[in-house]
């Protein structure tokens, strides 16, 4: 069927005058972008549902250069994002090759570390478009001029899910974080969420990585025992909010908790920037798309790559222009503004270069909820009750 | 409560006509119910539901009332039912995901959008065959037609752009960037605007369609509703060119919009998600469906009231009235 298809368009493009007369008239312009991913080596998930595709952020970029070349055909301009797999060894090499072919932007899929070696490292040689690191220190103390974040902040996600549980009245929260340094970030990130809506921790507790635990070692036959004792006496609490990044031990606490108590945050109810189940604004032809495309649901770290190179895509036709400085300028301008079937205009934030974008409370198969919550008004953008905002920030430029 | 005053309004509204109204047919597509609601305009009273395949969008009916057309969108097909009787008669090729559609003034052909394939898909409506793939920008969704048939409009949702065709050579001749996600594409009897919604954007251009540039861009400002809200989708104008309707999605509010100075005058409470809205042939109503309260608002045109609210099916998204 897509084949028949792709012939047709072919046949129609080649044959027949269909295309209007800019497309004919004007040589195509490029617009050059990469997307480099890059792989740490690491355990399997706790579930084999997780592992991620091998095509994972690249699908999404694919789907995007799909849609800005379409739109491209009518404006005369051209798009293409190269996809690169790299290792943390290998990754600033790769990078300094492109931006000694001249690509001006890179969408990089790393960690915090490397998101920010690869920003420093390309300096205004390139645009970087975080795709995946969810930092708050990147949006912070270490945030960078040349680089935007289409990944949300973990203050973001944080506040999301604070706005929903302050709505339920479960402002009593059991806090388990992991070890790992993204863990101990992402609970600093739920603290600060606390705080700023009113919710108590109640308790905290750290859950220790000592290799156990996992589905490689002795999976839910420890577990059923280790969960229900590691949560025992913990104070009075409505709901067990899990900090675990790194993925170690999260998934484990539905229903294995001593008290009967919902869980929320790394697992149960998660706060996060796309779900393949959500339907509304849209999002069923943005996922019937990207699934003809993939042949697999669409991740988080797709859709924010997908994201990043739309933005690309929209600021070329927005300014008619496909020349890096320009679109660089106008994306970063109070006048940019991208649609991402999420019900309303994305934005950015001018103090930290973050993208302004509702936060999705998903359990498993659906949608449950989207933040920000109608009760949390703003005086200008009600996507600024979610993450850092322009009184609070760190960032400097 | 509700229904009490709803009881009231209606007996009063039944009260009200002197002589018995004309009644037409209503038909509504639900797109997750996987069928129609056919109403009496007369009674504002259900009649039925009747399946139409899997996940009707788009609903239109042929301009002698005999042939009335419903996007399968997940069928890829459009199916045609005889009205009277809401049995399939026959199916058209559509193209893959068909969502909404315009026909020629005429009757004759079908223009269709392919969201999920970039082609406006045009089709005989008489021999039932395929006349034209035209390729268009991402997530085509707004279809318009001018009302000397000379020009098709189809809106593409991620591309931001109105498309002008030529409905003989099927040539695009113009591009008119909008504001995201334009959904909808509605001329004026007269054929002096072109009305293009922008659902994210949050505002509606007024097209001229001589020159193809922008005369005006409404917005609109509701008091107590988050501008996020404000969605514009749905587009008709009264055949004097006088009134036009904006459907505004998750405001739930219908504006009510001078069509001379085009400058909104009043803002209409129906109910949750509004997209897409159908008047009877004298235009005393005008039919709303509310995609997430699964029902119908009626308003009276002269009065700018509502008057009723019905009960549907799942997630109503379009609506067409018989012209007879």
């Amino acid at each position: 069927m897509k084949g028949r298809i792709i012939i047709l368009l072919a046949g129609l493009c080649a044959a027949t005058p269909v295309l209007p007369q800019t497309a004919t008239q004007k040589p195509m312009e490029m617009v050059r972008a990469a997307v480099l991913r890059v792989d740490k080596p690491s355990l399997p998930p706790i579930s084999r549902l997780d592992t991620p595709p091998a095509d994972l952020g690249f699908a999404g970029a694919r789907l995007a250069i799909e849609d800005n070349d379409t739109t491209g055909r009518f404006m005369g301009q051209d798009f293409e994002a190269l996809e690169i797999a790299a290792t943390p060894e290998t990754a600033a090499a790769e990078l300094d090759k492109l931006l000694a072919d001249g690509v001006g932007f890179v969408v990089t899929l790393a960690d915090e570390e490397q998101t920010l070696a690869l920003s420093d490292r390309a300096g205004d040689r390139a645009l970087i478009l975080n795709a995946r690191a969810r930092g708050d220190r990147l949006r912070g103390a270490d945030c960078r001029f040349n680089t935007i974040h289409t990944a949300p902040s973990h203050a973001m996600l944080a506040d999301g899910l604070a706005q929903f549980l302050m709505w339920k009245k479960w402002n009593e929260w059991f806090l388990i974080s992991g070890s790992h340094p993204e863990d101990i970030a992402l609970a600093d990130a739920y603290r600060r969420a606390a705080t700023k809506f009113g919710a108590k921790i109640v308790e905290e507790r750290s859950y220790e990585d000592t290799g156990g635990g996992r589905r490689s070692d002795s999976g839910h036959v420890q577990v059923q025992q280790q969960m229900p004792v590691f949560t025992q006496r913990a104070a009075e609490h409505h709901v067990v909010v899990a900090a675990d990044e790194a993925g170690i031990f999260a998934p484990w606490l539905p229903y294995q908790t001593w008290d009967a108590r919902p869980v929320v945050g790394s697992a149960g109810l998660v706060p996060r920037s796309w779900h393949p189940a959500l339907e509304a604004w849209g999002a069923t032809q943005f996922q019937n798309r990207f699934e003809k495309l993939a042949t697999r649901p669409m991740w988080d770290e797709d859709y924010q790559t997908w994201l990043a190179l739309r933005m690309i895509g929209e600021a070329a036709t927005r300014t008619n222009s496909t020349e890096t400085g320009a679109l660089k300028e106008f994306m970063l301008s109070d006048k940019f503004e991208v649609a991402g079937f999420k019900g309303q205009k994305l934005t950015m934030r001018d103090w930290d270069h973050q993208l302004r974008q509702p936060v999705l409370l998903t359990t498993g198969s659906v949608t449950a909820s989207v933040s920000p919550q109608d009760q949390y008004l703003h005086q200008s953008s009600a996507l600024d009750t979610l993450g850092i905002d322009r009184p609070e920030t760190e960032c400097k430029f | 409560m509700k229904s009490i005053s709803t009881a009231i309004l209606t007996s009063a509204i039944c009260l009200g006509l002197g002589t018995p109204a004309l009644a037409n047919r209503v038909f509504v597509s639900n797109e997750k119910g996987n069928d129609v609601t056919v109403l009496d305009s007369a009674t504002l009273e259900v009649i039925g539901h009747y399946p139409v395949g899997a996940r009707p969008r788009g609903i239109t009916i042929s301009p002698d009332g005999k042939e009335l057309y419903v996007c399968a969108s997940d069928d890829d097909l459009v199916r045609v039912f005889n009205p009277e009787t809401m049995e399939e008669t026959h199916t058209l090729p559509s193209g893959p995901d068909p969502e909404l559609f315009v026909l020629h003034p005429s009757g004759n052909p079908l223009y269709i959008a392919n969201e999920d394939d970039n082609l406006v898909t045009v089709v005989d409506t008489k021999t039932h065959k395929m006349l034209a793939e035209i390729p268009v920008g991402v997530e085509p969704e707004g279809m318009g037609i001018s009302p000397d048939g000379k020009v098709v409009i189809n809106t593409s949702e991620t591309t931001n752009m109105a498309h002008f065709i030529n409905s003989e050579t099927y040539e695009i001749f113009a591009n008119v960037l909008v504001d995201s996600r334009p959904r909808f594409a509605q001329y004026n009897d007269a054929g002096t605007k072109l009305y293009v919604s922008s659902e994210i954007g949050g505002s509606v251009s007024v097209i001229n369609p001589e020159t193809q540039a922008i005369d005006k861009k409404i917005t609109f400002d509701i008091p107590g509703v988050l501008p996020e809200a404000i969605q514009p989708v749905g587009v008709r104008v009264t055949k004097d060119g006088k009134k036009v309707f904006v459907a505004l999605g998750p405001a739930n509010r219908v504006a009510v919009i001078n069509g001379e100075t085009d400058e909104v005058e009043d803002y209409l409470l129906v109910g949750q998600r509004v997209w897409q809205m159908g008047f009877t042939p004298d235009e005393k109503y005008l039919f709303t469906t509310n995609g997430n309260s699964n029902d119908v608002s009626v308003i009276e045109v002269a009065e700018n009231k509502v008057v009723k609210s019905i009960p549907v099916g799942q997630q109503p998204w379009g609506v067409v009235v018989a012209p007879n």
